[in-house]
Formats: C-alpha cells, structure tokens, sequence
C-alpha cells in the first residue's frame, strides 16, 4: 500500500506508539484486500456496532482505554447501536438477575469510556442512525467507518454513502485515525452488481422476506433489484426509505449483502441505470413462489413448537416514527375488529431514544399505551442472546431478530393477528 | 495426506484435529455461548450450523468457507483469542471476509502472549474443504501450506 508522508509517519510512531498500532490495523486490514490507498473518512458522524457493556467483552474494554490514555481519540463524534437492557421490557427475576449482574454488569462503565472516546449525545444509541431524529445521516459520496450491517447497507444503498462492511473495532479504528482502506464498497467496481434480481410477485412482497431471500442467494454481492418500484415508486419518500430499511438489514444479515441497487429508486441506480450491472451477472427471479419456498424454508428452533407464544418484538433494526404511528393505528383497528382492548401477547415495538421523544408528543403514544404495547429503545436482539430467552417462544416480523436467535419469523399480517388475538 | 496452499493471514505453525463447517460461520452465534458462560472448549453455541452444532472449537483447525453475520465477528475472534478460547487455526477454502480477517488482525496486532495466537490461512480452495473431515490431523506450516491426513 502506498501511504502519504503523514500516513507514513503516524505508522513509524511519530505520534505515538499507540497510534501506530491503530495504523498498523487499517493498513494490514486494507491490504488483507487489496487496497492500494488510504482515503479520508469524510462524513460528520461515526457509527460503532459495540454498544454493550458484555461481561464477556473485557479485552475491548482493555483496548478501548489503552486509546483513551494515549489520547488515541477521534474528532469525530459517533452514534452506537442500542441499548441492550431496559427495565420497562418484560423479564421474570431470574431473567433480570441474568441480564443485570452477569451478562451486562459492565454497561455503566463501558458508557463511561464511550463517553471519553466521543459518544454524540445520551440518545444515540441506535442501530438506525440515520433517522432525522437521530441526525447521522451521510450524504451522497461521504466515506464513511461504520459498522453494524444494517446501518452500512443502507448508508451505501439509500443514501448513496461509501462504507464497507466494517467489524466492531475496525469502526473506530478508521475514525481514530481519520483514514479508510480503498477497496470493496468504497470502489465504483465494487459498487457494481453481480446479480440482476426480477421481481414478478402479484403483490407488494413483505420487506423483510424479500431481503431474506436475496441475502440468502447473493451473499456478499451486489444485487440490482428490477421491478420493485412498481410496488415501491420512484422517489426515496418515508413509506419508501422504511421498507428499504427493513428489506436492506434482512440481505445483511441473511446474507452478507452491504449494498443494492433498486431500480428507478436509489440514488446510483437513478443516475446510472443497469450500466451498475457487471458483465454476466448471474439472474435471480422472485414470484409469489419463491417467497414462499423461502418462507417455508425457516426452521422453527423452539422448544415446543406449538407454544403458545410469550412475546413479540417488532423493530428489529428500530422502527421510524412514522412506522410507529402506522402500527399505532392498526393494532387499534385490529383489536377494536375483534372486540378486545388490549394485545393478547406482550408486545414490545423498538425505536431509537430520540425517536421515542417525538412520538411521546403525538397523540399516538397514549392511544399505544391503551393497547398494552410497549415502546422501548432496548436492542431486541441483544436481549435474546442468552440461554434463558433461548427457551422463551418469542415471535417477530424481523428477519435479522430470526437469523440470530430462537423467535419465530411471521409476516407483518400475521403478527397484527397473532398479537391482536388470533382469528375470530 | 494431501496438501494445500493457500494465502498466510496470520503466520504459525501448529498441528490439531479438524472440525469443519461446510457453510458459513456465524462467529457471534458459535462463540457467544463460550465466552459469556465460561466454556473454555468454546463449544459451538449456533444452532443453525448443522456441522458445528455442540462440538468444540478452542484449540481444534476450524475449516470453513468463510464468517457470516454481525459486525461483532471480528470482536468476537479478537475476545476468544485474548481468553485463549481461540480454534488452533482457523483455514478458509475463499477468500477472508472483511469481518474475520479485521478479527485476526486485531489479535495479531494489539494482544501479546503466546496462548493468544492463532495461524490462519485463506484462499485454500473448494476441494480443500471437500477434503477435510472432522478428526483428521491438519498441519499448518509457515508458508501457508496445509496438510491434511
């Protein structure tokens, strides 16, 4: 790799011997790649992935101070993924004892460092960063030094940012430093789809199936979706820019995807067209079908299978507020259709901090709270990596929720019915 | 005994028994379990994994294609290798993926001591992992040659 005279000299030590290790890291790691060069980090905010405080974590508390007391620090301020515990989420005694004196017992003092090495604000603990109400939101062309995969695919796919799909510590290791690797993502080749998806379904598909499907077939690759703004439009409007958003983590974590291409939507995809599809890219046709078969295809890892289920979470990544408001109104109808008052199954919709003050000025959040669910910005998933939550039969419409963990995927349909309380 | 070469991306040499995971490791998934409850076998905790499922990984030659899932997986190696949790080597038939090899060069970089090192070769071919089988004694040598018996 080819580095700057500055780059050069941050490597020999010249600014210290930690700082030279957090060079050595991004140079080694770029050259794992290929990279030929180092490019500047250019947006205002960093995403980080490691947002809790796991007992089991210590060596990254070990790393993290090593940069905190050599000033290692970056300028730039960065936003985190969520929470992983909150008090107002159910859990039995032994759940709580579990989550608050063993796996979580370093949260308080993991915040204390995050707050040292550049923590934006107490409500920037989401993985949807980029929300307004969160406000770290990349413009079109920023490189930017994230991680947390659902956050990246849709900083390079919706907003046209450059990201690869970085690892924890790897994130804050480029924003330390002020420089990326150019390989990957960052690149117009790697931008480049390698697989041409047609979608020939005879309805709108749900998201997060959708995205499941393509992650699970493409990977790592780049896919170019065709045929989705027939269902979607053609303009990045709210109703658009949250169904990419649950789409886009679902191709991330059912595969590996950090980047699409949606035709006649997305920014690189408006301005270029299918000059973005490499040569003898491979073909990938969805029908109402193949959803199916994809759907079908889920194993079901509960205990019981025929459990009566004991919680739901939707949110997974955070719900915007206009998808709360949407969900507001349908669980009111849904539950007002079948003569009830409140949901049948402990409910629990997840949102970003900043996210959960605006909907408490809304009229919706009493009308929520009269339905029983409960709003949290606790990170889902973090809450089910254990082995009690393990046994628990617990039921989401998020593919990446399924992906990680024993609950069981339903549509968004079928969970408004299941959480409503199920046919009459 | 067949031998393969393939791209050192940790150096080492060691000699261990092989598990092998035919699709992709979800490292958070197989490790969590190891090394939140103290499992010094780090036995693999991801259900989804067929291969892995309940069968150690500290100190064996982990054979896979590549990692899959959260951004955590290059945190998660760099963990078990602090804690000495760590598979002998780790012998990828593609190419790494960007979230285990920020991992591996993680430990190489930033922990010091013997029991947290790791060899760990990529690009080793369809056929290698076609090849191994669990139990059979895999050598890693220097150059990146791997040799399976």
């Amino acid at each position: 790799m080819i580095l700057t005279d500055e780059q050069q000299a941050i490597l020999n030590g010249e600014k210290g011997e930690t700082l030279a290790k957090v060079m050595e890291t991004v140079v080694r790691y770029g050259e794992l790649f290929g990279a030929q060069k180092l490019v500047p980090v250019t947006s205002k905010y960093n995403h980080l992935v490691t947002s809790f405080g796991l007992k089991m974590i210590g060596p990254v508390y070990d790393l993290m101070n090593e940069l905190i007391e050599a000033g290692a620090v970056s300028k730039q301020q960065f936003s985190l993924d969520p929470r992983p515990v909150d008090k107002n989420v159910p859990a039995n005694f032994l759940q709580n004892l579990i989550f608050n004196k063993i796996m979580y017992a370093k949260q308080d003092f993991y915040e204390g460092q995050l707050k040292q090495l550049g923590l934006m604000n107490e409500d920037a603990f989401t993985c949807a960063c980029y929300m307004d109400e969160v406000g770290n939101k990349p413009q079109k062309g920023e490189v930017l030094s994230w991680a947390e995969s659902s956050a990246v695919v849709y900083a390079n796919s919706v907003l046209g940012a450059r990201c690869n799909r970085n690892s924890g510590i790897i994130d804050i290791m480029g924003s330390v430093v002020g420089y990326v690797p150019y390989f990957g993502l960052l690149t117009d080749e790697g931008r480049k789809a390698t697989w041409t998806v047609e979608i020939k379904t005879t309805k709108k598909p749900e998201a997060q199936l959708l995205g499941s499907a393509i992650g699970m077939k493409v990977m790592e690759a780049v896919p170019y979706v065709k045929g989705l703004d027939k269902w979607l439009g053609n303009e990045l409007d709210d109703a658009a820019c949250t169904y990419l958003k649950d789409f886009g983590a679902a191709t991330a974590s059912n595969g590996a995807v950090g980047l699409y291409h949606i035709d006649g939507l997305t920014p690189e995809a408006k301005e270029l067209g299918e000059a973005l599809i490499a040569e003898n890219a491979n073909v990938y046709v969805i029908d109402d079908a193949e959803l199916q078969r994809v759907y079908d295809s889920y194993p079901v890892i509960w205990k019981n299978p025929n459990a009566k289920p004991k919680l739901c979470f939707m949110g997974c990544p955070h719900m915007t507020l206009e998808q709360l408001k949407t969900w507001t109104d349908r669980v009111e109808s849904a539950l007002a259709a079948k003569g009830n008052q409140k949901v049948a199954i402990p409910t629990v919709f997840t949102t970003a901090p900043a996210v959960i003050k605006e909907f408490n000025k809304t009229p919706y959040a009493e009308r929520l709270k009269k339905t029983g669910v409960i709003v949290s910005y606790i990170c889902p998933l973090m809450y089910m990596n254990n082995p009690l939550c393990g046994k628990m039969p617990v039921i989401t419409s998020s593919n990446k929720l399924r992906t990680y963990t024993t609950a069981r995927y339903y549509t968004d349909d079928e969970i408004l019915d299941q959480i409503t309380g199920g046919k009459k | 005994m067949k031998q393969f070469k393939g791209r050192v991306v940790a150096p080492g040499e060691v000699t261990a028994k092989a598990v092998v995971s035919h699709g992709g490791l979800n490292t958070l998934a197989s490790f969590q379990k190891a090394l939140q409850f103290g499992d010094k076998n780090a036995t693999c905790g991801d259900q989804n994994n067929a291969d892995l499922y309940g069968k150690q990984m500290a100190g064996k030659a982990l054979c896979l294609p590549q990692t899959i899932g959260s951004t955590t997986g290059g945190l998660v190696i760099y963990c078990a290798c602090s804690m000495g949790r760590q598979p002998a080597c780790m012998l990828f038939s593609q190419p790494i993926d960007s979230l285990a090899g920020a991992g591996v060069i993680l430990a190489d970089i930033w922990l010091k001591g013997d029991h947290t090192k790791m060899p760990v070769i990529d690009s080793l071919g369809e056929d290698f992992l076609n090849y191994v089988k669990d139990d059979m004694t895999v050598t890693v040598k220097p150059d990146g040659t791997v040799e399976v018996v």
